[in-house]
């Protein structure tokens, strides 16, 4: 009886699932407890959680919201990156018999906690960071369309980050891999909580991911400054756009394949079942219908990125503008043509592998463009070799042989010896490192002095660079040399001890990237805390060209006192080189949106949601979607949303920057 | 593209705007809720395209023969149409300026999505009497998925429009809540359209066969 | 959904666009004919194809779901038009834009799919044919 109370209150949630017996997971959890619990202490010894309430986590001004996003990616790589660490050694040690340190159970639920991570908690909030910070400041706007709807995204990816940390200490994580194909990750094969882990965290990233893809596209749709024609906006807002644009039109399809494989698992519907006509294969279809867009929506924002960088360290316009906005529109609509390369094997026969493979090599004649561009930006430039240059030479090279390894599996007979090998691993490596990580890398470089006002430490920079570049080939090599040999992915142990070296180099070079991981770490540390600051007093340390060099390092709250009025390309550049004046006088009241609870409440109530649907503590889901309901319509009847910063403030916060813009710097 | 701020070398030009009125107070959410529903229709393209490929492993149970009953459908797509007429008339009331008008067209929408719905519980309790289960076979869980989706999305929409109710009762139609009752025509036609993508392909077209 | 809602009225004179670059606001507003005649041409729409159905009128499967699908498209067609108002004026062309990438995903989804999986059957399951009403 007193079971059935049991059963009813906390559903299949017992002690036996938490894993006190693993000593790494122990140990792991010892670290965080001792870590969190200090700072929790340091934050109640400075009494700064009504700061951090007040000021960030209800906060619905973009810069904030953007700084919290990449604040999450940042230390969601590290525990990616553990995760990362972690199967390198034990491949590198599982060989002649030996069965590593890590058991199936826990190595299985590594290699898909590290995919999901990094896709979804690492580089989604990253790139959505920087899109959060950039944008806006770049179209001359003060906000984004829909300021609560942005804190709410933001909690809303958290609240999935949140639920995937949750499932290391309680339950377990999916044992699938990163897209959970089923049947392996049907109720039979996959009775535990690791699936319902996977399946809830990315339904309420997910959420979060699409609300900020709509509202950036309105953003940038209906918020430029006047005289921005679309054809005048800087790069990175169009690649932003388009990388908003297959936001809206991906995610919902992840979203209704996973809800119908949680269906498959909570009712026993049968849509991938091997079952009363059921089809797995159908999964792997849908999946790859948004998996394919989710790459370029990594990749586009980081092309933006150094198409910044690429100008303005070169000192000249970007070349070939117009050619870079329709090669990104071009990748946009090709993205979606691409999918089935990722299931050459499945077996739809020659024509539908002769189509997707020649979408898939048309689509890197774009890129090729890109890649160009950029070069032909820096001919006959005046090079500065700052850190986020350094990145982006680094991102040419890496990258295209990245791109040129992903050709040769757009074959789809070579993809029949390469598929699921290591050198597939490797690919994708090279590209998301290479591409979208560097690029991430290189963003942060750049903007930091314009988030925090002063220039990231240069000597940590160039080490971690190093580092990172050097690490990455000497990791990522030698899984080319195993895939061409015939080495599959995710496997544990080994029998062929002539392969051990390869993972022994592989691991080598892990621990450099560890070390570029530490040097970061310190750059930022040593940045933050040291004494002397490079600071940025003219709100244009690089001699940028687009508008958000125009404001101070960081920008008022309200971002423009006066919204500027474009004439050209580079709006910056252009104010700068015709010696644009800022007005002193006629400064107006400011309409700005207020903070609000809401979000992080809503996003709170969805993490329990899931929790509750995880462990089948009926009466808790039951509960907290009502939870929401009534938030959510509570919420609707609040009209008092916006207040304004009287002209006085905004003349006393103005009149501490502003002095006349120097002469053509 | 040209522009309407053309600039000479040398002209004298105003770069900062100190005249302008404070912009885009409303201007946004329109455009917002539309691309909000263009994400929509693609959950609803999933799912058709599910019920296409899927839609004839009857796992050698019923058929859509055997369980459908056109009359029923025409009914219920009968009040889902007059509901978009009604909702039409709501939204002329409201650009007149008309509350009363307004909230009684509303309430009578709102009447017939109700209706639709029921219908829908109704047909839904019928085949699981009849043992047309979800789980039977890959066709009942599409359809099932499918149709129950759009009824949830109207019983959404029922539950939005019972709050602008209540919204306009209280505050009157004045910006805010006009915007309000704009989006939710926008949703409430919105679901006119699936409902017709879903009488056609899985009603009409399943009876074809 | 958030700007949006403030209950301060608007100022008499705030339409004044301030972007140069995009022009037309707002979406349409139909009128009460507008609104009649889209509700008449939608109720004839829906009463043809589930009298052709209900009656079975036309005997060749092939053409009458061909024609139910074109009264299907029809109809939608007359409700993107009469009730959501959609032209290619509205929110400076954006809507009709943001409408027309929607639909071109959707038909690469459905028809990818439906060629996809349909091979796949074809080619992995020989002697299971799936039904052609369906593969369109």
């Amino acid at each position: 009886m007193s079971s059935d109370i049991w059963t009813f209150i906390f559903g299949r949630l017992s002690w036996d699932v938490i894993p006190y017996y693993d000593p790494i997971l122990v140990g792991t959890f010892a670290v965080v407890l001792v870590v969190g619990l200090g700072i929790v202490a340091l934050l109640f010894k400075h009494k700064l959680w009504g700061y951090l309430w007040h000021e960030w986590f209800t906060s619905v001004d973009h810069k904030k919201v953007g700084i919290m996003y990449m604040v999450l990616g940042l230390v969601m790589l590290v525990r990616g990156f553990a995760d990362a660490l972690m199967m390198r050694l034990q491949q590198a040690i599982a060989f002649n018999g030996s069965e590593g340190y890590l058991n199936a159970h826990h190595y299985d639920q590594l290699f898909s906690v590290h995919g999901v991570i990094m896709i979804f908690f690492v580089a989604m909030p990253l790139i959505t960071g920087f899109m959060n910070y950039i944008v806006p400041l770049q179209i001359g706007a003060r906000d984004v369309s829909f300021p609560f709807l942005n804190n709410f995204s933001f909690w809303m990816t958290a609240g999935g980050a949140v639920l995937v940390m949750l499932s290391l200490f309680v339950g377990e994580f999916a044992q699938t891999g990163w897209l959970a194909f089923p049947p392996l990750s049907g109720i039979e094969n996959s009775p535990a909580s690791g699936v319902d882990y996977y399946i809830w965290a990315l339904q309420i990233a997910g959420v979060g991911t699409t609300l900020s893809g709509v509202n950036l596209i309105a953003t940038i749709i209906k918020m430029r400054a006047p005289g921005m024609t679309m054809m005048k906006m800087p790069v990175f807002t169009w690649t932003a756009l388009c990388t908003n644009v297959l936001v809206v039109a991906s995610f919902p399809i992840l979203t209704a394949v996973l809800t119908l494989l949680a269906l498959d698992r909570y009712v026993g519907t049968n849509f991938f079942t091997n079952d009363l006509g059921g089809s797995p294969m159908m999964y792997v279809n849908l999946i790859w219908i948004w998996g394919h867009p989710e790459v370029y929506i990594l990749i586009l924002p980081c092309f933006g990125i150094f198409s910044e960088v690429a100008s303005t360290f070169s000192s000249k316009r970007l070349f070939g503008y117009t050619s870079m906005v329709y090669a990104t529109i071009v990748i946009t609509i090709l993205s979606y043509l691409v999918w089935l390369h990722h299931f050459f094997t499945m077996g739809s026969g020659a024509s539908v592998n002769a189509f997707f493979g020649i979408t898939t090599m048309i689509i890197s004649i774009p890129t090729g463009a890109k890649v160009f561009n950029w070069l032909f930006t820096m001919y006959k430039g005046r090079i500065r070799f700052e850190l986020p240059m350094m990145w982006l030479i680094a991102f040419m090279f890496t990258f295209t042989i990245g791109g040129m390894t992903g050709v040769l599996l757009a074959v789809p007979p070579a993809d029949f010896v390469l598929h699921n090998s290591l050198f597939l691993v490797a690919h994708f490596h090279n590209v998301i490192i290479g591409g979208v990580l560097f690029g991430i890398f290189a963003g942060i470089n750049y903007w930091w002095p314009k988030a925090f006002g002063y220039k990231l430490n240069e000597f940590w920079g160039k080490i971690s660079f190093w580092c990172w570049v050097i690490g990455f080939w000497v990791a990522f090599a030698p899984l080319y040399v195993l895939g061409l040999m015939g080495v599959t992915r995710r496997l544990r142990t080994f029998d062929d001890p002539s392969l051990q070296i390869w993972f022994i180099i592989a691991g080598l070079g892990a621990l450099i990237i560890a070390a570029g991981v530490a040097a970061m770490a310190i750059q930022f540390a040593v940045s933050i805390l040291g004494k002397n600051k490079d600071w940025d007093t003219t709100g244009d340390p690089w001699d940028g060209r687009t508008l958000e060099w125009a404001t101070s390092s960081p920008p008022p709250q309200y971002n423009f006192a006066f919204t500027p009025i474009i004439y050209d390309n580079d709006a910056w550049a252009d104010m700068k080189k015709r010696n644009a004046q800022h007005p002193t006088q006629g400064f107006r009241d400011i309409h700005m949106p207020r903070n609000t609870w809401a979000g992080i409440v809503l996003a709170g109530l969805s993490v329990v949601l899931g929790f509750a649907l995880i462990w089948y503590m009926w009466w808790l889901a039951v509960l907290s979607l009502a939870g929401i309901v009534v938030v959510s319509i509570m919420h609707t009847f609040n009209y008092d949303r916006d207040y304004f910063i009287p002209a006085e403030a905004v003349v006393a916060l103005e009149s501490k920057r502003h002095k006349p813009v120097p002469a053509g710097e | 593209m040209s522009n309407t701020v053309q600039a000479e070398p040398g002209e004298k030009l105003e770069f900062y705007d100190v005249v302008s009125h404070e912009h885009t107070v409303h201007g946004s959410t329109q455009i917002g809720f539309w691309l909000y529903l263009m994400s929509d229709c693609l959950i609803f393209a999933t799912l058709f395209a599910i019920y296409g490929v899927l839609g004839a492993n009857f796992a050698a149970g019923p058929a859509p023969a055997d369980l459908f009953n056109l009359p029923l459908v025409a009914a219920s797509t009968a009040a889902l149409l007059l509901s978009s007429i009604t909702y039409g008339f709501a939204m002329l009331d409201m650009n007149e300026g008309k509350q009363g008008g307004t909230l009684a067209w509303l309430g009578i929408t709102g009447v017939l999505g109700a209706l639709f719905l029921g219908f829908t519980l109704y047909e839904f309790a019928h085949l699981i009497h009849l043992g047309a289960v979800p789980q039977r076979s890959a066709f009942l869980s599409a359809f099932f998925v499918l149709v129950g989706t759009h009824a949830l999305h109207v019983l959404f929409g029922i539950i939005w429009l019972v709050t602008l109710l209540a919204q306009i009762w209280l505050k009157g139609l004045i910006p805010a809540n006009q915007i309000r009752v704009q989006c939710l025509s926008m949703f409430w036609h919105f679901l006119d359209v699936i409902w017709i993508g879903v009488f056609t392909v899985v009603y009409l077209m399943g009876m074809l066969r | 959904m958030s700007t949006a809602t403030h209950n301060q009225p608007l100022p008499a004179d705030a339409p004044a666009h301030p972007h140069p670059g995009i022009s037309g606001d707002g979406h349409g507003h139909g009128t009460r004919r507008s609104y009649l005649i889209g509700f008449a041409l939608s109720v004839v729409l829906t009463a043809i194809p589930f009298w052709l159905v209900m009656a079975d009128v036309i005997a060749d499967t092939t053409i009458a779901t061909l024609t139910i699908m074109a009264f299907g498209v029809a109809q939608i067609l007359v409700h993107m038009i009469y009730f959501l108002h959609m032209n290619t004026r509205s929110e400076g062309g954006w809507t009709m834009m943001a409408a027309i990438f929607t639909i071109i995903v959707i038909v690469i989804a459905l028809s990818g799919s439906l060629w996809v999986m349909y091979h796949l059957n074809t080619n992995m399951m020989p002697g299971h044919v799936m039904d052609p009403a369906l593969m369109m």
